[in-house]
């Protein structure tokens, strides 16, 4: 089959691998309809992570059609099923599964031993994202094998096009948690930085959770036109000051909820020293993360606000004010999304039309040119927000 | 054998694994920085270790410090040029070549016994100030955000129901899960004054 393949940093191609086959009784292998590219890949792209190997497939939004079952996973899933697949691998029976914390899964983590040395214990495991949450090969391929297939997965209905559901394994329920975690409230003001495909799901779920401003806050005129969309007030970062903005329309008081949707690669520019002096030490491997946003969020939040924090970090982060954000009496929440905790009521809220996630995809393409899409997605070229592949 | 099977015994027997290779992400100017990035770590090396034969061939006894000095140079800029920020590495190589290119120059002196090699010195220089300059406006170029069209998205909002029937819509059916509660914890420990 075709599949994307991580080669090493920047190294993305489309090459022609064996077929997945199923190795335990609760794996599943499904046809891949529909795939995409995440944000989180870029991570990966640019080798932030030093944990993939040549060799190893990408991608953990896909969804498709069931074309082979395990014995203990039939039943629960069959021949022919449509599903989405969930970025996130989980056994259900754990605690954390229990708890609905299914990106900590305990047992779905099949290099649990790396997990626990870097992490000091080890988190679930995830499609294509790393040997340090399992090395599963990813869905930026023809066909998936799904493992723990009987609960990690998410039945849907026919008569609704992909591009509706798709969203279901990742940006939806991430973009949904993200305002969750933050415990929106009516009256609430709440901001958003990044204005990326996760950025613009948390948007959607901050209005639709009955935030009464929504402030969205990028750089790239095209994404903050399709934040404006959906109501959010825009600030242009390399246009205007943040905080004081962000002050000015609170009244001097702060946003009550701040929400971090961009994560470890803060974009770099003068306006923003900062960024200048993390980029240099990341070069020299004195810190993994470029972590403008936290500070920012720490600094212009309203005392006993909350953080809420999506966007991924991936090591150690340098200067964040712990002073402030203590005095200030600062709430942070913070995970890999929980996906599956979420997908029933969103399937629901799509079903009834209170939500369109497929206003995100700006590029339809087919899979063979994935390595390409990764570079426009990467460089913002072509005015690229969400890149969808089919196989 | 590849490398992709060699990692292979990281995965397991159902996993799939490379039969063919399709074409790269890389493009051309990409791999020309790359090959760059690794030239200036070998040339730095050098200068660093051994500037006393480096001089000596060259004829610029006395300038061993300076030449140790763009060693490290060429190290400080290799860093950047390997990196995703290949513009600013490349850039920082061709200032390097114009100071490598001065030294030499003052080697080209009639008197200088050495002169034949500082001027195949310089014709090197000379070549790969050239390369660095193509791999710089490559890079850029193959990079560049202004690729393709630009387009504005206003008419996107997702919310099908309209903005302002949406606002608000979720809290009839959604309540956030005692976990998820966040408000108030700070609030339920100095309860507000009634007002
Ligand atoms: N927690 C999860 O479960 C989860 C799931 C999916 C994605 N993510 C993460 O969410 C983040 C965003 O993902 P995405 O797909 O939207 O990626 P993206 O790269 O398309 O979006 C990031 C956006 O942030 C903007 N940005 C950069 N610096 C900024 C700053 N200083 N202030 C405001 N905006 C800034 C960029 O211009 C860009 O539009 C990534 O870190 C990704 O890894 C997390
Ligand atoms: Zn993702
Ligand atoms: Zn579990």
């Amino acid at each position: 089959m075709r599949a994307l393949v991580w080669h090493g940093k920047e190294d993305i191609r489309c090459d022609t691998v064996s077929d997945p086959e199923i190795e335990n009784p609760r794996d599943a292998i499904i046809k891949v309809t529909s795939c995409a590219i995440c944000g989180s890949d870029l991570h990966l792209f640019h080798d932030l992570i030093p944990a993939m190997l040549p060799g190893d497939i990408m991608g953990h939004e896909t969804m498709g059609e069931v074309v082979e079952v395990g014995s203990v996973a039939k039943g629960k899933l069959n021949k022919g099923d449509r599903v989405v697949i969930p970025f996130t691998i989980q056994c259900g029976e754990c605690d954390q599964c229990r708890r609905g914390n299914f990106s900590l899964c305990q047992r779905s983590n099949r290099k649990g031993d790396l997990g626990d040395k870097a992490f000091g214990h080890r988190t679930a495991g995830l499609f294509g994202y790393t040997h340090l949450t399992g090395g599963y090969p990813g869905g930026q391929a023809e066909y998936l094998r799904v493992p723990f297939a009987d609960t990690t997965h998410i039945k849907v209905p026919d008569g609704i096009e992909d591009e509706k559901l798709l969203f279901l394994s990742d940006i939806l329920p991430t973009g949904w948690q993200a305002a969750v975690q933050a415990d929106i409230q009516p009256g609430d003001t709440v901001a958003v930085w990044g204005c990326g495909p996760v950025g613009q799901m948390t948007i959607r779920s901050a209005i639709l959770l009955g935030a009464e401003q929504v402030i969205a806050i990028d750089h790239l005129p095209e994404r903050l036109s399709m934040a404006k969309a959906a109501g959010a007030i825009t600030i242009n970062f390399e246009q205007e000051s943040v905080v004081a903005r962000l002050n000015e329309l609170t009244k001097g008081e702060g946003p009550h909820k701040c929400i971090d949707a961009v994560g470890s690669e803060s974009h770099v520019n003068p306006g923003q020293p900062d960024t200048l002096l993390d980029r240099a030490k990341q070069m020299m491997m004195l810190e993994n993360d470029r972590p403008h946003v936290l500070r920012e969020m720490i600094y212009v939040c309203r005392p006993a606000g909350v953080i809420s924090i999506i966007g991924v970090y991936t090591g150690l982060v340098d200067k964040i004010p712990m002073g402030q954000a203590m005095n200030k009496g600062l709430t942070f929440r913070m995970a890999q999304a929980h996906v599956p905790r979420w997908t029933g009521d969103l399937l629901h809220r799509i079903e009834d039309g209170q939500i369109d996630p497929s206003f995100v995809i700006t590029h339809k393409v087919n899979l063979s040119d994935g390595p390409e899409m990764y570079r426009t997605f990467r460089d913002k070229a072509d005015s690229c927000i969400k890149v969808m592949l089919r196989p | 054998m590849p490398l992709t099977n060699i990692t292979h015994i990281a995965r397991s027997h159902g996993d799939p694994w490379v039969l063919r290779k399709g074409p790269s992400s890389l493009t051309s100017a990409d791999q020309l920085a790359r090959a760059l990035g690794w030239f200036s770590i070998g040339l730095g090396v050098v200068e660093l270790i051994a500037p006393g034969r480096i001089a000596r061939t060259l004829g610029l006894e006395g300038k061993e410090g300076t030449i140790r000095a763009y060693g490290l140079r060429e190290l400080a800029s290799a860093v950047p040029t390997l990196s995703i920020d290949k513009p600013v590495g490349l850039a920082a190589r061709i200032a390097g070549d114009a100071l490598d290119l001065g030294t030499l120059s003052t080697a080209l002196r009639p008197d200088n016994p050495k002169r034949n090699n500082a001027a195949v010195a310089t014709a090197l220089v000379l070549g790969i100030t050239l390369l660095d300059i193509v791999a710089y406006a490559g890079a850029k170029a193959v990079h560049s955000r202004e690729r393709g069209k630009k387009r504005d998205y206003s008419d996107r909002a997702g919310l099908p129901k309209g903005l302002q029937s949406s606002r608000g819509l979720a809290r009839k059916d959604f309540k956030t899960p005692p976990d998820y509660r966040a408000e108030g914890t700070v609030a339920d420990a100095l309860p507000a004054k009634a007002s």
